[in-house]
């Protein structure tokens, strides 16, 4: 499976939960996919896509899922144990990994080797999963009491989508005006 | 007696920041332990300042308002985030510095980001003020949020080795 289905099959059993996309073609696939108010796009600043979440997650009630890259967690991986920390008792972390740097294309990460499901379990997260050992759905509908980790394993490969054709000031405003609705 | 902290925390209170993410520098280990006691503000210590500033604009999504205490030593750490999610996406911000490697510095390894601060403010467009006297202080900050906010982007405080 390539991110486009992986993507597919989350967005899928989305309702009401916010969404952090990350840089490049996981926030493309996303918005061709299932573009919703809901969604934030981020069109910069790779490795920040989980922080942002943790912010967001920390400042209001509603659920929030990070769809994040492995190359962007390696950029950042501070913000895992900063998020064990801090404990959000509303915030689920996708690391969709297929061991590239999937919208540059494709050069290998480090996550060829190394597992990022250990690291997380490693940093403290006890709700630490395989994508393909749970039922995403029931997991959204339940109360979330601690932070949950997802590791989705994938092939390398971009779907056929285009750009975002939506403005920064667009993608903020409606995503402000439904998260404080 | 004016309070190098006191003025800031007040400053910070008077804003109504609500939010605020942390990398520790000797001389805000107080206002860090006040605002770490106050029970209005949410505190976050991060790893990292970039990653403090994505912390930052998820609250500031969700209606808060936001600010980072730092070391200037940190701003290097920060650049993308202030460009490319910051400036991209116009939103406001506090920077809270200790400006180290300044005139009086003990620390040589602190002068060549000292001296590079304030040109790589200029260089990013975004407006800074350097306070050196605490009778300053507490204004600067409390008009601050004001001010981001009219102007979609972050502000920076500089606060000087003389000042604390």
């Amino acid at each position: 499976m390539e991110r486009y289905d992986a993507i597919k099959e989350i967005a899928k059993n989305l309702t009401d939960e916010l969404v952090i996309a990350n840089i490049g073609f996981p926030s493309r696939e996303l918005y061709e996919i299932k573009d919703r108010a809901e969604n934030f796009y981020m069109l910069g600043s790779m490795g920040l896509a989980s922080s942002i979440g943790l912010g967001l997650g920390l400042s209001q009630d509603k659920k929030v899922i990070v769809l994040d890259g492995d190359g962007s967690i390696l950029m950042n991986l501070g913000s895992l144990v900063t998020i064990f920390n801090q404990n959000p008792s509303n915030f689920i972390l996708i690391a969709l990994d297929n061991s590239a740097y999937g919208s540059t294309g494709n050069q290998e990460t480090y996550c060829k080797n190394t597992d990022l499901l250990k690291i997380a379990k490693s940093i403290g997260f006890k709700k630490a999963f395989n994508f393909k050992d749970i039922d995403f759905k029931e997991i959204l509908s339940e109360d979330i009491e601690e932070p949950i980790f997802i590791h989705f394993k994938i092939n390398p490969g971009n779907a056929d989508v285009g750009i975002i054709d939506l403005t920064p000031d667009k993608i903020k405003n409606r995503f402000k005006e439904i998260v404080n609705k | 007696m004016l309070d190098s902290t006191e003025s800031i925390y007040k400053g910070i209170k008077n804003a109504g920041i609500n939010f605020i993410v942390s990398v520790p520098c000797v001389n805000l280990k107080k206002l860090l332990e006040k605002i770490n006691n106050d029970s209005e503000i949410t505190h976050v210590p991060v790893t990292r300042e970039e990653e403090g500033l994505g912390i930052c604009a998820g609250a500031y999504l969700a209606g808060k308002k936001i600010a980072i205490l730092m070391q200037n030593s940190g701003l290097g750490n920060s650049i993308n985030a202030l460009t490319s999610l910051y400036e991209l996406y116009s939103f406001p911000l506090i920077m809270i510095i200790s400006h180290r490697g300044t005139k009086g510095e003990p620390i040589i390894g602190q002068v060549p980001m000292g001296k590079a601060t304030p040109n790589l403010f200029e260089g990013l467009g975004i407006d800074y003020k350097r306070i050196e006297k605490i009778e300053k202080a507490e204004k600067a900050v409390s008009e601050s949020w004001k001010k981001s906010e009219s102007l979609k982007k972050p502000i920076a405080l500089l606060f000087d080795i003389n000042y604390w």
